[in-house]
C-alpha cells in the first residue's frame, strides 16, 4: 500500500521536478548548509564488512553485482503467490515470507534498500570505516559480563512473562534497529525528516514518530535525565553540523552499548540529493575501541505518513495473553496425564 | 510600509480583541519575523486553561468518573484514591457561544462517552491526541519554523505534525493527527487539517467527532510571546453547523525552555497489559 501510494506521489513529483530545473539553494537564509527535507538512509551496504571482503571500497562491477543480486531476489519474492497453495506447515515453511513463521512479511511490505552506499564517489563494502576492518570492535570484559548476566536473567524467566521483557520496538517505545546513530534497519521505513532553525535541528524518524530535537550551542542535560533517544546538542564546524548525544537510558541497546554511550554525528550536505552522514560511537564500558561509519542520506520526493505504533499494537496483548493461554493449556494436559 | 500596515492591522486586531492592549504594548507587539517576512513562530508554546477537562464552561467537580452515591454521585472506585488530585478544576470554556451543535445521535454518544470515560478516553491509553486537542493539553509543544518547513512537536505522547506548505491533495489514508496544510492570511498562519480517523476526542468530557472532521486553525501573533489561536470545527456527520474554539497560546519565555519527554506508552503498560502478566506481584 505504502509503495503504491509512493508511486502515485512519485509520478506527481516527477512533473514538478521537471518544471523547476533551477536547483534550489543548498543554504538556509542564515548562510548555513541546508539539511532540510525528507531523506532515506536505506542501503544494501551492511553496517559491518563481510569477513571475506578485504577492502572498504569496491569496484563498480562488484557493486553492480550486489545490486543485481538484490534486484533478482526481489523479483523472485515479488512473484504472485499460487492461489491453490496449501496452508504452510506448522511452524512455518522456512521461507522469509509470510508463510515462513509467525510475523513473516511478504516482500511487498519491505523496503530494505536497493543500492550500494556511495560516499565521496566511493562504493562501499561496509558502513563502518573505522576500525579499518569495517567491523564493530570487540566487546570489553565488562560488556561481556553484562551480556552474560542479561542472558542468565532471561533464561531464568520466560520471555513472555511481562511486557517489560519484550523488545522496545514490540512495546512501541522505539523503532527496531538503531535510532541514534541513524543506521538503517535493512527492513523498512528508513525515512528521516530534518527541519532546521538557527536554534534547533529536528530529526524525525518515521518509526516511531520520534522527533529528536537537537538544541544548538547548548549544554547537556543533568545526568539523571535520560530521554529514550539520548540528549542531543549541536554546533557548526564550518559547513558540518556536529551533533553530540549522551544521556542514553540503560534500556537502549545499540550493539550492546551501556548508558555511557556517546554518539557524535556529522552531517554534511554534499549535493542537491545527498547528505553525507558520519557517526562515531564511543562507550569504553562496552567497546574496546570507538568506531565510526559513513552513510549517504538520499533525498526523497515521497512524504512521510503517521506511524501510530502503540495505537495499533494488538500484538503485545496477544503475545502475552497467548503465553498465558498456552500455560493454561499445558497445565490442563499435565493434570490429565 | 509593510511594517506600518502590519502595525495598523495588529492595532485593529488587538483593539477589537477580548484582551485590549495599551498602545505602548501594541508597539512591542510586532512579532519577530523570518527572513522571508513571515512571523517567526519558533518556540515552545502552551495553552493555559482547563479545556482538556471540558472544552465547554464547567464548574469544578470531585472527579472525572462517578458512581451513584447515597446522597449525590461520588467518585468511582477506580479514582477515589486520588482525592483532591483527581478533582476537576473549573474553566470558562473555549467554545464560541459555549455550545457544541451536536446532531441528536452524536449528543447521545457524547453523554455515553462521558459516563464511560475511564474505558473510552484515548488519552488514558496514551493514544495520539488528534487536533485541536493536542494544542490545549496540559503540556507544551514546540513549533519548528523555517522558510521551508513548519513542524509541530508535542510533548504529550511525542506526537508530531509536519505541516505541508504545498497541498499534496487529499490524504491517502486517515490518521490520528490528520494531514495539515498551511497557507498565510497576512500574519495569520492558517492550517487546514483533514484526513482524521474517528478515534480522537476533544477533551475528557467525551466530546467527539467522526472521520469527516475538518479543522481550520488560525495562529495569529499577539505580541512577541503570545499567539491567538482559533479553530473552526466542521463535521457534518456529528455537528449541525461549523463551530469555533479560541484561546491564547503562551510562549515559554525562560531561556532554557525546551520540550521534555512524555512518552506515556510505557506508563500505560500496566493498565493495558498488566492483566496478562505471568505473576501479578505485590498489589
Amino acid at each position: 500500500m505504502r509503495k503504491l501510494i509512493a508511486l502515485a506521489f512519485a509520478a506527481l513529483a516527477a512533473t514538478t521536478v521537471l518544471a523547476q530545473q533551477k536547483p534550489a539553494s543548498l543554504r538556509t537564509t542564515d548562510g548555513k548548509p541546508d539539511l532540510q527535507g525528507i531523506w532515506s538512509n536505506a542501503t544494501i551496504t551492511p553496517l559491518e564488512r563481510p569477513q571475506n571482503v578485504t577492502s572498504l571500497v569496491i569496484s563498480e562491477e562488484e557493486a553492480a553485482k550486489m545490486e543485481g543480486a538484490t534486484q533478482a531476489r526481489r523479483d523472485r519474492l515479488n512473484q504472485p503467490s499460487d492461489p491453490n497453495r496449501p496452508a504452510p506447515p506448522k511452524g512455518g515453511d522456512g521461507s522469509t515470507g509470510a508463510a515462513g513463521n509467525v510475523g513473516g512479511y511478504n516482500n511487498f511490505w519491505l523496503d530494505p534498500g536497493e543500492r550500494v552506499a556511495i560516499v565521496d564517489g566511493q562504493r562501499r563494502s561496509s558502513l563502518i570505516i573505522d576500525p579499518p576492518n569495517g567491523r564493530v570492535p570487540a566487546l570489553t570484559d565488562e560488556a561481556r559480563a553484562r551480556q552474560a548476566a542479561r542472558l542468565k536473567r532471561a533464561a531464568g524467566a520466560g520471555q513472555y512473562d511481562h511486557p517489560e521483557y519484550r523488545p522496545l520496538a514490540e512495546r512501541c517505545l522505539l523503532s527496531f534497529g538503531p535510532t541514534t546513530p541513524l543506521v538503517p534497519n535493512y527492513f523498512y521505513n528508513n525515512n528521516i525528516q530534518i527541519v532546521q532553525t538557527p536554534d534547533h535541528v529536528m530529526i524525525l524518524m518515521e518509526m516511531v514518530h520520534d522527533a529528536r530535537i537537537v538544541r544548538m550551542n547548548a549544554t547537556h542535560l543533568p545526568k539523571h535525565i535520560r530521554p529514550w533517544l539520548g540528549d542531543s546538542i549541536g554546533s557548526w564546524e564550518g559547513d558540518t553540523l556536529v551533533v553530540d548525544t549522551t544521556n542514553f537510558p540503560p534500556q537502549q541497546n545499540f550493539r550492546g552499548a551501556s548508558e555511557n554511550l556517546h554518539v557524535v554525528e556529522r552531517f554534511r550536505r554534499v549535493d542537491a540529493n545527498t547528505i553525507n552522514y558520519r557517526f562515531t560511537v564511543n562507550d569504553p564500558t562496552t567497546f574496546t575501541a570507538p568506531f565510526s561509519g559513513e552513510i549517504p542520506f538520499r533525498a526523497m520526493d515521497e512524504l512521510i505518513y503517521e506511524y501510530a505504533c502503540h495505537e495499533g499494537n494488538y500484538a503485545l496483548a496477544n503475545v502475552l495473553s497467548g503465553a498465558r493461554n498456552e500455560e493454561k493449556r499445558l497445565g490442563t494436559k499435565q493434570e490429565k496425564q | 510600509m509593510r511594517d506600518l500596515t502590519i502595525a495598523c492591522l495588529t492595532a485593529v486586531v488587538v483593539g477589537a480583541g477580548f484582551w485590549a492592549a495599551s498602545p505602548v504594548e501594541t508597539q512591542a507587539a510586532r512579532p519577530a519575523r523570518l527572513p522571508n517576512g513571515r512571523p517567526n513562530l519558533n518556540g515552545v508554546w502552551q495553552a493555559l486553561n482547563t479545556a482538556n477537562y471540558d472544552i465547554l464552561s464547567h464548574t469544578a467537580k470531585a472527579a472525572l468518573a462517578f458512581r451513584p452515591g447515597p446522597v449525590v454521585p461520588v467518585p468511582a472506585a477506580q479514582v477515589v484514591a486520588f482525592g483532591a488530585v483527581g478533582a476537576v478544576p473549573a474553566g470558562i470554556g473555549i467554545v464560541e457561544g459555549d455550545e457544541i451543535p451536536y446532531l441528536p445521535e452524536a449528543k447521545k454518544k457524547q453523554l455515553e462517552n462521558q459516563a464511560n470515560w475511564l474505558d473510552r478516553d484515548p488519552e488514558i491509553k496514551c493514544y495520539l491526541p488528534g487536533l485541536p486537542r493536542a494544542n490545549y493539553m496540559p503540556f507544551p509543544f514546540q513549533i519548528l519554523h523555517s522558510d521551508k518547513a513548519i513542524f509541530f512537536a508535542y510533548e504529550y505522547a511525542g506526537a508530531v505534525r509536519n505541516v505541508y506548505l504545498k497541498d499534496p491533495g487529499p490524504a491517502p489514508v486517515d490518521s490520528w493527527m490528520g494531514q495539515s496544510v498551511a497557507t498565510w492570511d497576512g500574519d495569520t498562519l492558517v492550517i487546514t487539517v483533514t484526513g482524521f480517523n474517528d478515534q480522537s476526542w476533544f477533551d475528557r468530557a467525551g466530546n467527539h467527532h467522526s472521520d469527516q472532521l475538518k479543522v481550520v486553525e488560525r495562529y495569529t501573533p499577539r505580541g512577541p510571546d503570545h499567539l491567538w489561536y482559533e479553530a473552526t470545527i466542521e463535521d457534518p456527520q456529528t455537528f449541525s453547523r461549523p463551530w469555533k474554539i479560541r484561546m491564547p497560546l503562551y510562549r515559554h519565555i525562560n531561556p532554557d525552555a525546551r520540550l521534555n519527554q512524555f512518552k506515556c506508552v510505557e506508563f500505560v503498560e500496566e493498565l493495558m497489559y498488566g492483566k496478562f502478566r505471568k505473576t501479578q506481584g505485590p498489589q
